[in-house]
C-alpha cells in the first residue's frame, strides 16, 4: 500500500511542522470525539501487487473456463471482435487519466476525440447533433424519453413491449416520480409493436411513441409507417437502438423519420463485462439540440485563429443551472466513447457493413437450420438482424441446463419477462460464431428435443 | 521557477479528413457459409447503401491519429491535477490489469449464476467493505456516476416516505452544494430548497431549525462539504431533520476524507453515495466510465435497486424477489469492471492503509493552505479536511481573475484547480491535491501558484493571456454556444 503513498513519515513530520500542528490528529479535530474511530476498519491485511493479482485471478476462475463455451446470448450486450489496437488506445494515460475536460487548453485530445464521436454517431443514426455519451442504452432511453417531455410537455409515453425489458423499467423507475405516465403497446403476431393499438392510442396528450430497431426478438419495426403513425398525433418517434452493429446495414432511423435515437454502445469496442461500463448515446435533430441532456464538444477558435474544440451549450447543464438543468448527469461514459470512436474509426464505412452482414448471415443461416428442427421453431415471421426467437417444445431452461453441459450457453429464456413467451428463447448469432458451432448446437438440440 | 517547457506537437486533422477510398483498418475472417441475398434477408427500403462520410483509413493512421489526440491532453499520469471534489489521485495500473482478466471481460451479464460465481463474489465482496468503510447496512452498486448515485438515492428516500404513507415535496440543499444535488432532487421529483451557509461555511442551524418542516423528505449535504470542511454540528443537524421525519442525503464526492477516520453511518446518514472512480481509484477517463455505489441503513434497504447479490446454500446469486423495490436504474447490474478496480484498490491497502489515505489527503491539502495563505485570498480561514479553497481577491485588485491564474497554471506544467466552485465564494480556486502527491510535487505547485502571484503584481497581462505554452490559447467559447458547430460536415 505504501507505493501509493509518496510521503514518508518524515515528509509528514515536516508537514505537519509547516502547517503547525503537532499531530495528525490534530487536524481532525473539527470531526467530534464521538465520531473518530479507534480501530482500524475491518478489512482483510493489504495485499502486494503479486498477491493482488494472484487473488484477483483465482476469484476471476470462479466463473469457469468461459472461453471454451459457446454463446449465444444477446439481448443488449453482444460479443463482438475487438480490435487490438482499441485497448492499446484507451491504455494511453493521457485518455484514462484525465477528467471531464473543463480546461480545452489541456483537453483537446479528449475534444476532438468527442467531436468526432459525436460524428460518427450522427453518421450512423443519420441524425444532426448527438451528446458526448450516456451511461448506458436504458438510462439514455430515460433521458430521451425526459427530453421528449421537455420538448413537447405532453405527459404520455407510449412504450412497445418490443423494447428491451431491463429498459423499459428504468424507464419506469425514471418517470414515476415526475408525473410521466407510460402506456404499454403489445406486439403483433410477428413480433413487431402493435400499429394498430398505436393507432387507437396516440394522442395530442402523447409526447412520443417509443420502438427498438432492430427490437428486442431481433425483429425489423416498420419505421416508415411507426414514423407516420407518431407524427400524425404531433408526437414524436423516438427510436431506441440496443444492437448498433446493425447500423451498418440498416437504413439509419433518421432517415425513416426518427425525432430521437437513444441505444447502446457497447458493441462497438467495448467488451462484455458482465454488464458494464457501456456507453448510452442520443442524437436529435438541430432543432432539438438545446434540449439534449450531457455533454457537447463544439468546434471553435482560439485567439490566434487556430481551431480548437470545447464544451458547449453548457447553459442546459447542472453545473450552471442546477435544479432546472436538461438532466442531472455529469460524469458519463467518455473512456467507452472513445473505445467506440476508436473501433468506428478502424472498421470504417466498409468494415462496419462488413461485421454487420456477417452478422445477419449467421444469424440467418442459424434461424433457418433451427427452425427446422423437430421440435423447434420460429416463434415470430419477417425480417431479423442478429437475434431471433425460437419456440420449444421442451422447457428452454431444461434445453440450456443440458447444453451447458456441451459447453454451450444457449438463447436467453424470455418467460422471465414475457410470460406469454415461456417457451421461447432469444438466440443471438454474431460474427464470432463460427459455423461449426452453429451445426453443433443444431445437432444437440435434436438430440434434445 | 521553471515554467514548463514547449515540445513538439503536432497538429492533426479530424479523422473523417484522413479518410481516402480503399484504406482500410481492420481484418476480419471471410465469411465461412454460403451467403444469401440481403433482399431476402431484409425489406429492401431497410437496406441502406453506404455511410454517408464514414471515415475510411488504414491501422497506421489510426494509431497515429489517437496517439497524436491523447498528446494534446494532461492526465493524472503527467502531473499534480488538483481538481476539488474530482478527488484526482493516482489510478493503480495493476487494477486495470486485473480489471481485463479474460473470464471477468468475456462475462455476459445473462450467463448463468453458475458461470458468474466470480463476479458475484466480486460484486459481494466490494458491498462488504464499502459498507464496512462507510458504516452502513446495505449496498447497491447499480448506480455508475455520483449524479446517478444521487437520483438513485432520493428515489430511495421517496420509496421510503411513500411507504409509510407520507407526503413529502422538499429537499433542502445548502448552497455550497454540488450543481448535481439539485438537478437530481428534481429529477427524483421533488422540490428544492437551498439553504444558506454561516459565516463558517457551514450549515446554519437556527435557519436549519426554521425551514425543517413536515414536508422536509430530506436534507442533502456533503460532508466534508465542498469546502473542505467538516459539518461539525452533523449529529445535531441529523437529529432536527429525523425528529421532524426527514432523512439525511450525503453526497459522498469528499469520502477521501474519512476513510477509516469516520464513518457516515456513525453520523445519522441515512443514505450515501460513493464516487469508485474519486474515492477508490478507478480512472476518470476524460469524464467516465464512473463508478457508483448507494449505501443505505436498514430502515431503507428494502427499496434498493434490483437484483442484489446474495450467497445462499448453493453460491452467490442474484436477488430479484425484492417486493419494496424502486425497480431497476440501469441495465443489468452497474459498472462491473470499475468495481473490479475498486476492490482491487481496497485489498491492496487495507484498512490501516485507507487510513493512511485519508491521514494524508489531509495533510497535503493542509499543507497547501498554509504555504499559500496570505498570498491568495482564504474566504474561510479554518483548518480543512482533503480540499482547500481560495480566491483571487488579492490578485483581482490588478485585474488577474481566477480563470487567469488556472490558465497560468498550464504554463508551469499544472492542471488548474476546480474553478468559481463552490459559488457561494467569489471566484473560487478550490484545490484538492489527493494523498498520491508528493511533498516536492505540492511544493513545485505552491512555487508556481507563488510565482504567479508575483506576476500578477509586475506584469498582470502575462497572467491575462495566458496559457501561453499549450497547443491552443484560450478558446472562443461565445462564438462556440452562439452558433454550435457540433459535428464534422463534408
Amino acid at each position: 500500500m505504501r507505493h501509493y503513498l509518496p510521503n514518508t513519515e518524515e515528509d509528514l513530520h515536516r508537514m505537519l511542522e509547516a502547517i503547525g500542528v503537532q499531530s495528525i490528529e490534530d487536524l481532525f479535530a473539527s470531526i467530534p470525539e464521538e465520531l473518530r474511530l479507534t480501530e482500524s476498519l475491518k478489512l482483510p491485511p493489504p495485499l502486494s501487487e503479486p498477491e493482488l493479482v494472484d487473488y484477483m485471478r483465482r476469484v476471476a476462475k470462479k466463473n469457469g473456463p468461459l472461453s471454451t463455451y459457446t454463446s449465444f446470448l444477446g439481448g443488449g450486450a453482444y460479443h463482438h471482435y475487438i480490435p487490438a489496437i482499441v485497448p492499446s488506445l484507451l491504455s494511453r494515460s493521457e485518455f484514462m487519466t484525465c477528467y471531464t475536460p473543463y480546461q480545452p487548453e489541456l483537453s483537446q485530445g479528449t475534444l476532438q476525440s468527442i467531436f468526432e464521436y459525436q460524428t460518427l454517431i450522427c453518421q450512423l443514426t443519420g441524425m444532426e447533433v448527438s451528446n458526448a455519451s450516456l451511461y448506458e442504452g436504458a438510462t439514455a432511453l430515460a433521458e430521451g424519453v425526459l427530453m421528449s417531455n421537455r420538448i413537447n410537455r405532453r405527459p404520455r409515453v407510449l412504450i412497445s413491449e418490443a423494447v428491451h425489458p431491463e429498459y423499459r423499467m428504468v424507464l419506469h423507475t425514471y418517470c414515476k416520480n415526475i408525473g410521466i405516465e407510460l402506456t404499454t403497446i403489445p406486439f403483433d403476431q410477428s413480433g413487431s409493436t402493435d400499429m394498430g393499438e398505436c393507432n387507437n392510442l396516440l394522442d395530442d396528450h402523447t409526447s412520443a411513441l417509443v420502438v427498438q430497431y432492430p427490437n428486442f426478438f431481433g425483429g425489423i419495426e416498420p419505421l416508415k409507417e411507426l414514423t407516420s403513425i407518431a407524427h400524425s398525433a404531433g408526437s414524436l418517434l423516438l427510436v431506441v437502438v440496443a444492437e448498433p452493429i446493425s447500423l451498418g446495414l440498416l437504413k439509419p432511423p433518421g432517415e425513416l423519420g426518427a425525432d430521437i435515437v437513444t441505444g447502446e454502445g457497447q458493441s462497438f469496442g467495448n467488451p462484455l463485462n458482465y454488464g458494464g461500463p457501456y456507453l448510452g448515446f442520443i442524437a436529435t435533430r438541430s432543432t432539438y439540440q438545446r434540449n439534449l441532456p450531457g455533454r457537447l464538444a463544439g468546434q471553435t477558435k482560439d485567439h490566434q485563429g487556430r481551431g480548437g474544440f470545447v464544451l458547449t451549450l453548457a447553459t442546459r447543464e447542472q453545473h450552471i443551472r442546477r435544479g432546472k438543468a436538461t438532466s442531472n448527469i455529469c460524469t458519463n461514459e467518455a473512456l467507452c466513447a472513445l473505445a467506440a470512436t476508436i473501433y468506428l474509426c478502424a472498421l470504417g464505412k466498409k468494415g462496419l457493413r462488413e461485421v454487420a452482414y456477417q452478422n445477419i448471415q449467421k444469424a440467418a443461416y442459424a434461424k433457418e437450420l433451427l427452425s427446422g428442427l423437430k421440435g423447434c421453431r420460429c416463434k415470430f415471421e419477417g425480417p431479423t438482424f442478429n437475434e431471433f426467437v425460437l419456440q420449444l417444445d421442451t422447457p428452454p431452461e431444461e434445453v440450456n441446463r443440458a447444453l451447458l453441459k456441451e459447453r454451450i450457453i444457449g438463447g436467453l429464456p424470455l418467460k422471465r419477462w414475457y410470460p406469454q413467451l415461456s417457451d421461447c428463447l432469444l438466440m443471438c448469432v454474431t460474427e464470432m460464431v463460427p459455423k461449426g458451432e452453429i451445426d453443433r448446437l443444431s445437432a444437440k438440440l435434436e438430440e434434445l428435443l | 521557477m521553471n515554467q514548463g517547457r514547449s515540445s513538439l506537437v503536432r497538429d492533426e486533422k479530424l479523422i473523417f479528413e484522413l479518410s481516402k477510398p480503399g484504406r482500410q483498418g481492420y481484418s476480419l475472417p471471410k465469411l465461412d457459409l454460403s451467403p444469401q441475398p440481403l433482399e431476402k434477408l431484409l425489406p429492401p427500403s431497410y437496406i441502406r447503401d453506404d455511410i454517408a462520410g464514414f471515415p475510411e483509413v488504414s491501422e497506421v493512421e489510426v494509431v497515429r491519429h489517437f496517439t497524436r489526440l491523447s498528446t494534446w491532453n494532461y492526465g493524472i499520469d503527467t502531473g499534480l491535477y488538483p481538481l476539488g471534489s474530482c478527488t484526482m489521485k493516482y489510478n493503480p495500473k495493476v487494477n486495470e490489469q486485473v480489471s481485463t482478466l479474460e473470464e471477468f471481460a468475456i462475462s455476459h451479464p445473462y450467463q448463468p449464476e453458475e458461470l458468474s460465481q466470480g463476479n458475484l463474489k466480486v460484486m459481494k465482496t466490494l458491498e462488504e467493505f464499502l459498507a464496512e468503510i462507510t458504516g452502513m447496512d446495505r449496498v447497491s452498486l447499480q448506480v455508475v456516476a455520483g449524479a446517478h448515485g444521487e437520483l438513485v438515492g432520493l428515489m430511495l428516500i421517496r420509496a421510503y416516505h411513500d411507504f409509510r404513507g407520507e407526503k413529502k415535496t422538499k429537499v433542502l440543499i445548502p448552497d455550497s452544494a454540488h450543481g448535481t444535488n439539485p438537478a437530481s432532487a428534481y429529477f427524483a421529483g421533488y422540490q428544492v430548497e437551498e439553504i444558506p451557509s454561516n459565516s463558517e461555511g457551514r450549515i446554519d442551524l437556527d435557519h436549519l431549525r426554521q425551514v425543517v418542516n413536515q414536508e422536509v423528505a430530506a436534507l442533502m449535504l456533503t460532508n466534508p462539504n465542498t469546502l473542505g470542511l467538516f459539518e461539525e454540528e452533523i449529529l445535531q443537524i441529523a437529529e432536527i431533520i429525523h425528529h421532524s421525519g426527514g432523512l439525511i442525503y450525503c453526497d459522498g464526492a469528499n469520502m477521501n476524507a474519512l476513510m477509516g477516520i469516520a464513518k457516515p453511518g456513525d453520523m445519522g446518514i441515512d443514505v450515501l453515495h460513493l464516487n469508485l472512480h474519486k474515492t477508490f481509484s478507478t480512472p476518470h477517463g476524460g469524464g467516465g466510465p464512473g463508478g457508483g455505489a448507494v449505501a443505505v441503513n436498514r430502515a431503507l434497504e428494502p427499496f434498493l435497486p434490483v437484483p442484489l447479490v446474495e450467497k445462499g446454500d448453493r453460491g452467490y446469486y442474484l436477488n430479484y424477489d425484492r417486493p419494496n423495490s424502486i425497480g431497476k436504474v440501469r441495465s443489468f447490474y452497474g459498472n462491473f469492471a470499475v468495481m473490479v478496480k475498486a476492490l482491487a484498490y481496497i485489498l491492496t491497502m487495507g484498512g490501516e492503509g485507507l487510513r493512511l489515505v485519508s491521514e494524508a489527503a489531509v495533510v497535503n491539502a493542509n499543507y497547501i493552505r498554509k504555504k499559500l495563505a496570505g498570498i491568495y485570498h482564504l474566504p474561510y480561514d479554518l483548518p480543512n479536511m482533503h480540499e482547500v479553497v481560495f480566491s483571487d481577491k488579492i490578485q483581482a485588485a490588478k485585474g488577474v481573475q481566477t480563470i487567469d491564474i488556472a490558465k497560468r497554471l498550464m504554463d508551469y506544467g499544472f492542471h488548474p484547480p476546480t474553478i468559481y466552485f463552490p459559488l457561494i465564494v467569489h471566484g473560487a480556486l478550490m484545490i484538492e491535491p489527493t494523498e498520491t502527491e508528493s511533498i516536492e510535487e505540492l511544493d513545485a505547485f505552491i512555487e508556481a501558484m507563488k510565482s504567479i502571484a508575483i506576476e500578477a503584481e509586475e506584469n498582470p497581462e502575462l497572467v491575462r493571456s495566458a496559457p501561453h505554452l499549450t497547443k491552443v490559447s484560450r478558446l472562443d467559447e461565445v462564438t462556440a454556444a452562439r452558433k454550435p458547430v457540433l459535428r464534422w460536415q463534408p
